[in-house]
């Protein structure tokens, strides 16, 4: 049996396509986090996904570091610009217009980018996969073993943050002020602790997913626009706020993607997730798992 | 009009008329009329966008699409078919009024953040078939051989002559522009920014309004895309793309947001910081673009406009009030 | 008593078992009421009653759960707002929602939109036909402020008016619509005496003019002074209704009121 029945192909759309999916999937609940506590749009929220990746070839290459230190050294890095944002950028556009949040977070993310066109130049970077070897064959279907890496540390991500969200203090904190910031302030939580650890905690979340897809479908300093609309795509999709939604939607994103530049065309794969994200807006902004009474309470 | 922006329409129109005549001269300078011409083409996108942004208060990071939809329907037309460029123009209007209509419906029920991200996914995924659609658009290499523009028989050759022919252009969209905004129209359109649910209380059906809004942003951006067209002659979809649909936002932003004259000012402005001072930043020059925008969000969200006013504008969009339990 | 003369057979205001629900809350529970026309119609109730809801559900805001609610004899319930001004009903708000940027007189211009008709391209060109309905509707604008009694401050932007002054714009900018109903939400909320007195008075010029009034409202010496007639809410539901007289000596009604103050 070589592998050449139809189910093969099928088997590989679905591989790469809940690998992207995990991808997706960790960015959208980098949206959630921030927007659960501030009912901000982190436009930029793509740039630390190509920022982790960016970071980790530096520690790797440039500095020596060996893999899993790069790694973690490229996640605190980005989450140190992470800080850096809300420090000296939300915090200062406490009261602005949602019109000028917009544009504020929309000008973060370009001079992310440039600032990264500056350090890494246009060039495309690769990674070595976390641990070496041959890629696993399922059914025909070639899985690299970076693949389920990718999948790991997606679900690392997510059962440790349901377990801080609903089990620790500062997460349920955190979910406080989503719900009523004045009330939260009023019983002695910190808000503006819990919206800079919002960011922090959302960078972080988009480095590790930027470093673990480097290997795979390598980084440039351009490629945040487009993960951060799509990962955006996959949280509206899964309902704004709701991370379980966002797991979801992500792979389905995901899937959809990879079926479509499987069977369709590869040209427009990019479009299938923004046509979703236009469909979702359009006729059922509270996602797939929202509740529309939710929705409509929504600030904006 | 008010006296005031009469006053400043005459200035304008002397300005606009003496430039060249005293650019021309001064060789450092002289390639600023050139530079006027991108100016006045990106001024019109400006013009529809301001009055969307600015006094309808929504936004769209889409207008590039529509640039690029009158665009590529005037380079199409006219290179791949032999049409008539001036019969061109009002198809591909028509065709970006159709769009427009036809996104602007679902699109324009969103606010905030969900409308951006609508406009800007919309945007993106014109600029992903500008790209695709290779026999149409010729895709990344680009469309070539787009022939140029004449009026009953004289063809418009020099640099003088589309710079009168963009800035007459900008001065009739400008003109209908203020008619619009002293009108019945245009303080619907101001109290759907101010306060929408009032204006809907007394009578102002706010989706229409916003949508015909949107609509006419798209028709002024694709005849601005057409006159790129034959201007350039030459098409390329990185003309389309998010960074351009930013760009205009930028460029109605610095200039104020809430005035026609701010979306000239930001339209000249960043012609020529883009074109000209940036260049010395080179490969700098994203960073700072970056960081001019978030400057201007930042401080003076309400524009360079601002600093010429005498009465405070507007309040930004408040944020609406939870629905009072009686 | 009914103050008007009319003799008006059908009433202009019919609610018909009107009902909302928010997600789990009831706000209204099934109100069932008549207005006659041209009458002052006061709606109290203490707080959380579902006054101003009723004033949504009425204006097109929000789209009753169940139940219908007629005006002039025709369902209208769940259109949209900017149609239920067209057809003759319009209202002020709790918190004043004037277009602060505006002069006072742009306000009320604002309020002659759904009697008037230029369109984008007509006032983009400025065709003739605009210009004569622009110059109308100054003029229309111009009578209803002199009608409020602020003929004086006409150019002066909205925001920078006193509480008082600025119900009295809103009350203006209502009545260019040329409304056979106008709501008022809590007209007098934040008005001293003499203002408040003020406030009675042109509610009942506007009533005499013509145009019946509804006005929920929790300043007592006012409702009961000029209504015709007074609907009581308690937690969505119908309590009592009837002259200011019967409503006072209603036990029922004291005993809500008790509970609240």
């Amino acid at each position: 049996m070589d592998g050449t029945w139809l189910g093969t192909d099928l088997l590989q759309y679905t591989a790469s396509g809940l690998t992207v999916g995990a991808i997706y999937a960790l960015v959208a609940i980098g949206y959630n986090i921030i927007y659960n506590v501030t009912e901000i749009i982190n436009f930029a929220q793509g740039e630390f996904v190509m920022l982790g990746g960016l970071f980790a070839v530096f520690f790797l290459e440039t500095l020596r570091f060996p893999i899993l230190a790069a790694f973690f050294a490229a996640i605190i890095s980005v989450g140190a610009v992470g800080f850096a944002m809300e420090r000296f950028v939300i915090q200062r556009a406490r009261n602005a217009s949602v019109l000028s949040l917009i544009i504020i977070t929309i000008a973060v993310s370009i001079l992310l980018k440039g600032s990264a066109m500056l350090g890494w130049g246009k060039d495309p970077y690769s990674l070595p996969a976390f641990t070496s070897g041959s890629p696993i064959l399922v059914g025909g279907a070639a899985i690299q073993l970076q693949a389920l890496w990718v999948l790991a540390v997606g679900a690392v991500v997510v059962i440790s943050l349901s377990f801080f969200f609903h089990r620790s203090l500062y997460g349920k904190a955190m979910l406080a002020c989503a719900d009523n910031p004045s009330a939260a302030r009023m019983v002695g939580i910190r808000v503006r602790q819990m919206v800079l650890l919002s960011f922090i905690l959302s960078t972080a979340i988009g480095a590790a997913a930027g470093v673990a897809i480097t290997p795979i479908s390598l980084m440039e300093y351009d490629r945040g626009a487009l993960l951060g609309l799509k990962g955006f795509g996959a949280a509206v999709l899964g309902g704004l706020g709701n991370f379980y939604g966002a797991l979801a939607a992500g792979l389905l994103l995901g899937l959809a993607e990879s079926f479509c530049a499987g069977y369709l065309s590869s040209g427009y794969k990019d479009a299938v997730a923004l046509i979703l994200l236009l469909l979702v807006l359009f006729f059922k902004p509270e996602g797939l798992f929202g509740s529309a009474e939710a929705a409509k309470l929504k600030r904006f | 009009m008010k006296k005031a922006d009469r006053l400043i329409f005459i200035a304008l129109i002397c300005f606009i008329a003496i430039f060249p005549w005293v650019v021309q001269n001064i060789s450092a300078i002289s390639h600023y009329v050139e530079l006027m011409v991108f100016a006045g083409i990106f001024g019109l996108v400006c013009l529809g966008l301001s009055l969307l942004m600015g006094y309808a208060g929504q936004i769209s990071l889409a207008q590039a699409a529509f640039f690029g939809i009158g665009a590529y329907s005037s380079g199409i037309l006219t290179a791949h078919f032999g049409w008539n460029p001036w019969l061109a123009m009002p198809v591909g209007a028509l065709l970006a009024a159709a769009v427009a209509w036809m996104v602007g419906i679902p699109a324009l029920r969103l606010k905030g953040h969900y409308l951006a991200m609508a406009t800007l996914g919309f945007g993106v995924i014109v600029h992903i078939v500008f790209n695709e659609e290779v026999d149409w658009t010729g895709g990344p290499s680009g469309m070539v051989d787009i022939p140029g523009l004449s009026i009953a028989g004289w063809k418009i050759s020099s640099e003088l002559q589309w710079y009168y022919l963009v800035w007459g252009a900008v001065l009739l969209v400008l003109l209908f522009s203020f008619h619009i905004l002293h009108s019945r129209v245009g303080r619907a359109l101001r109290a759907i920014h101010e306060e929408e649910v009032a204006a809907e209380a007394m009578g102002v059906p706010t989706s229409r309004y916003k949508v015909q809004i949107f609509i006419f942003g798209a028709v002024t951006a694709a005849v601005a895309g057409s006159f790129y067209t034959h201007y350039v002659t030459f098409l390329s979809p990185s003309s389309f793309n998010l960074m351009w649909s930013i760009r205009f936002v930028l460029m109605v932003m610095v200039g104020g947001m809430q005035s026609l004259w701010g979306a000239l000012l930001g339209a000249v402005l960043l012609t020529f910081v883009g074109n000209e001072w940036l260049q010395v930043f080179a490969d700098f020059e994203v960073v700072v673009y970056g960081g001019i925008l978030l400057i201007v969000a930042l401080f003076l969200p309400q524009g360079l406009i601002s600093l010429f006013r005498r009465e405070p504008a507007a309040p930004p969009n408040p944020i609406s009030h939870a629905s009072d339990e009686g | 008593m009914i103050r008007s003369d009319k003799n008006s057979a059908a009433p202009i205001l019919e609610l018909r078992d009107v009902r909302m629900n928010f997600g789990g809350v009831a706000a209204l529970k099934g109100i069932l009421h008549d207005v006659p026309e041209g009458i002052i119609q006061a709606v109290i109730g203490p707080n959380g009653a579902g006054k101003t809801t009723l004033f949504h559900c009425v204006s097109g805001l929000l789209r009753p759960t169940s139940g219908s609610i007629l005006f002039q004899g025709k369902e209208i319930s769940g259109f949209v707002p900017h149609r239920v001004a067209q057809l003759g009903i319009s209202r002020t708000f709790q918190h004043v929602a004037l277009f602060k940027s505006m002069s006072v007189l742009e306000n009320v211009m604002l309020g002659r939109h759904p009697r008037t008709r230029s369109g984008f391209w007509a006032t983009g060109f400025r065709l003739p036909g605009m210009r004569r309905e622009e110059r109308r509707i100054k003029e229309s604008a111009g009578s209803c402020l002199d009608f409020v009694g602020l003929d004086d401050v006409s150019h002066l932007q909205a925001g920078t008016l006193p509480l008082g002054k600025q119900k009295m714009l809103e009350i203006a900018r209502a009545l260019a619509t040329e409304p056979q109903l106008l709501l008022l939400d809590e007209p007098a909320g934040g008005l001293n005496m003499r203002e408040t007195e003020v406030l009675g008075e042109l509610i009942q010029r506007i009533c005499k003019d013509g145009t019946t009034v509804v006005l929920v409202e929790h300043d007592m010496n006012l409702v009961m002074d000029i209504s015709d007639q007074i609907l009581v809410l308690h937690y969505g539901e119908y309590l009592a209704a009837g002259s200011p007289r019967e409503i006072k000596d209603n036990p029922a009604v004291i005993e809500a009121y008790l509970g609240e103050s």
